[in-house]
């Protein structure tokens, strides 16, 4: 009776260990399905887009020929928007991180900041694109500008850049803070001589990422206003503006191949510049953690 | 000199500037006291900024759709079947819509759910730190690419192998959308879910092993029900994304706004429809232009319903374990 226990226990497991085997390898062809989908994308612009990449294309404008067209006035509005955007998230995104981090006491109105934060991250990118077309386009008249586009996008990533440089703000040892009161010095002082410099790569980090979102962000911008078609390039803050994105879709909603192909070069562009600030970010914060160290 | 000494030097520098000079120390003290309250008020008024976003928000939609719906009763927007708002033949029902990006939606998440807990289990449980630190960040640039590539590659490269499976298959089709939609909500799904899993202590793994349990019963029987809020979390949030988003579904899902569960005829969704109103030149202040305000403040109350519950379900369930 006892032996027949055994032999039944002993086959029960090896079955046991063998559906363990078969889940591992589930779970790995999982993983592979979803890199495996990143690969083929990529191989898929690369070969569509890449024997159309040249310096003519990057330096056209918009043609009713795709052999002709370019993507020199979406570059410039991608330019103009997002550097414009990022640097007024910026500015606004650490001043909020500083004070919720820095001065904010743990009150009513933190939290509601902190929940609002929470939740604007989560709005669809588009109803953003509502309200810059409400309140920059309409309301304050700015028209369908690069001004606009740049506040439009500015909201946008506005959250991304406050949770990013809450983080950043966090990981500064509350001894420096403690150190630098001890001195007799003033909360501002503190925070600006002694907690920013500490935080700020980190800060730069996320800044880069959010602005490497915002960079591909196509709905909003097409809500707020941008052109489609746009043979000019932007001559400053008032002046109409297309970006790399909405320039790409175009030129996929047209029917002809001869389009699709451009579309897949300016695909390329698009991500090799992601591709090259995503870098700045790692090397920003591989430089970081060594001083942390050092 | 280093860095930090130079910055010492500049520090001790401020205070002794103050404090050394007695002539100067009470004005000093007294000026710096409102510069202080002066900094801090900034602060004040730039945090603002994000509650004003809001507010701004809602009333804007709020404002907008009501004098939509001085023209079209509630009732109509909410039951009627066609929406054709761009016809000369004009009705208003949002269902047409809703069904659309739902059908994207939950689609998306047939494709997200299953591999991205897969891949979150093996990121916790099996995977060896070399290789989860490999896999993990390429996992992620899934998430970083940009909308309009997406849409590029349904439209262009999905949707064709579909329609050589099937010739039922029409060249714009909510499939195709689904389909890369959930490719590129995966990596939220399973960094979520493994954060939570990850959260899970040691301990009950290890009391599981020592009673004899295999990898997979404490992966399936431990690990994930104890991780269960943080999971659920996850993919009510990813729903509430796969909702938000446009390009993908704008460049392949086609602009159709049909009552209907087909995965495989163009449809439409709430968000392309306010981009296709948004590329015409529809006067503003028309019942046409009107109409996207509706639209959005359907979407913004869906998505953020959605994301209200996967908080709630977080803070309530957190620290279970502790």
């Amino acid at each position: 009776m006892q032996y027949l226990e055994k032999e039944k226990y002993q086959q029960r497991l090896a079955q046991r260990q063998r559906r363990g085997k078969i889940f591992e390898i589930m779970c790995i062809i999982s993983i592979t399905i979803g890199i495996g989908m990143l690969a083929l994308l990529l191989w898929y612009v690369a070969d569509q887009g890449l024997h159309k990449l040249d310096w003519q294309f990057l330096t056209s404008f918009p043609s009713r020929f795709p052999e002709r067209a370019g993507i020199f006035g979406a570059l410039l509005g991608t330019l103009y928007v997002i550097g414009t955007g990022g640097l007024i998230a910026f500015v606004l995104g650490v001043g909020t991180a500083i004070y919720l981090q820095e001065y904010a006491n743990d009150n009513r109105l933190s939290r509601i900041l902190q929940v609002n934060i929470a939740n604007l991250a989560g709005v669809p990118s588009i109803v953003y694109g509502i309200l810059g077309l409400e309140i920059f386009v309409r309301f304050a008249g700015l028209g369908r500008s690069v001004l606009a586009g740049s506040l439009t996008i500015a909201l946008l990533i506005l959250p991304i850049v406050i949770i990013a440089s809450q983080e950043a703000l966090k990981a500064v040892p509350s001894s420096i803070r403690e150190g630098g009161f001890a001195l007799g010095a003033s909360k501002w002082q503190v925070v600006s001589i002694l907690v920013i410099p500490q935080a700020f790569a980190s800060i730069l980090t996320g800044v880069i990422l959010a602005v490497s979102r915002a960079i591909g962000e196509t709905a909003p911008l097409i809500v707020m206003g941008a052109l489609t078609f746009v043979p000019f390039a932007p001559d400053g803050f008032m002046s109409p503006f297309t970006v790399l994105p909405i320039q790409i879709f175009n030129w996929v909603s047209r029917p002809q191949h001869g389009f699709h192909e451009i579309a897949a070069a300016g695909i390329v562009v698009l991500l090799i510049t992601l591709i090259l600030l995503n870098s700045v970010a790692i090397y920003l914060r591989h430089k970081f953690s060594k001083n942390l160290e050092g | 000199m280093t860095k930090e000494a130079k910055e010492s030097d500049k520090f001790m520098a401020l205070i002794l500037e103050g404090i050394l000079d007695p002539r100067n120390y009470s004005n000093k003290r007294w000026r710096a006291g409102i510069f202080e309250q002066i900094i801090k008020v900034i602060l004040l008024l730039v945090s603002a900024i994000s509650i004003i976003t809001t507010v701004a928000i809602v009333s804007v939609m709020i404002f907008e759709a009501s004098l939509f719906f001085q023209n079209v009763s509630i009732f109509e927007f909410l039951t009627e079947t066609r929406w054709t708002p761009l016809y000369s033949s004009k009705h208003f029902g949002i269902l047409p819509l809703v069904t659309g990006t739902f059908l994207v939606a939950f689609g998306a998440m047939f494709i997200a759910l299953p591999l991205g807990l897969m891949s979150a289990i093996y990121l916790s449980e099996y995977a060896p730190d070399k290789v989860r630190q490999v896999i993990k960040p390429v996992l992620e640039v899934l998430a970083g690419i940009p909308t309009v590539v997406y849409g590029y590659f349904a439209l262009l490269f999905i949707s064709p192998i579909l329609q050589s499976i099937s010739d039922s298959v029409k060249v714009f089709n909510a499939a195709s959308a689904a389909i890369v939609m959930g490719i590129m909500i995966l990596p939220m799904v399973s960094s979520l879910s493994e954060d939570a899993m990850r959260a899970v202590p040691r301990s009950l793994r290890e009391g599981a092993y020592a009673l004899g349990a295999t990898k997979l019963e404490v992966s399936l029987k431990i690990v994930t029900p104890a991780a269960i809020s943080g999971i659920v979390a996850s993919f009510i949030l990813a729903i509430s994304r796969a909702i938000g988003e446009t390009m993908i579904v704008t460049v392949a899902a086609g602009q159709n706004p049909t009552f209907t569960f087909s995965p495989f005829v163009p449809i439409q969704t709430m968000t392309s429809y306010i981009v296709q109103v948004s590329l015409g030149d529809t006067p503003t202040g028309s019942i046409e232009f009107q109409t996207i305000f509706a639209v959005g403040i359907t979407l913004f109350t869906i998505t953020l319903t959605l994301n209200m519950i996967s908080q709630y379900i977080v803070r309530r369930f957190r620290n279970v374990y502790d």
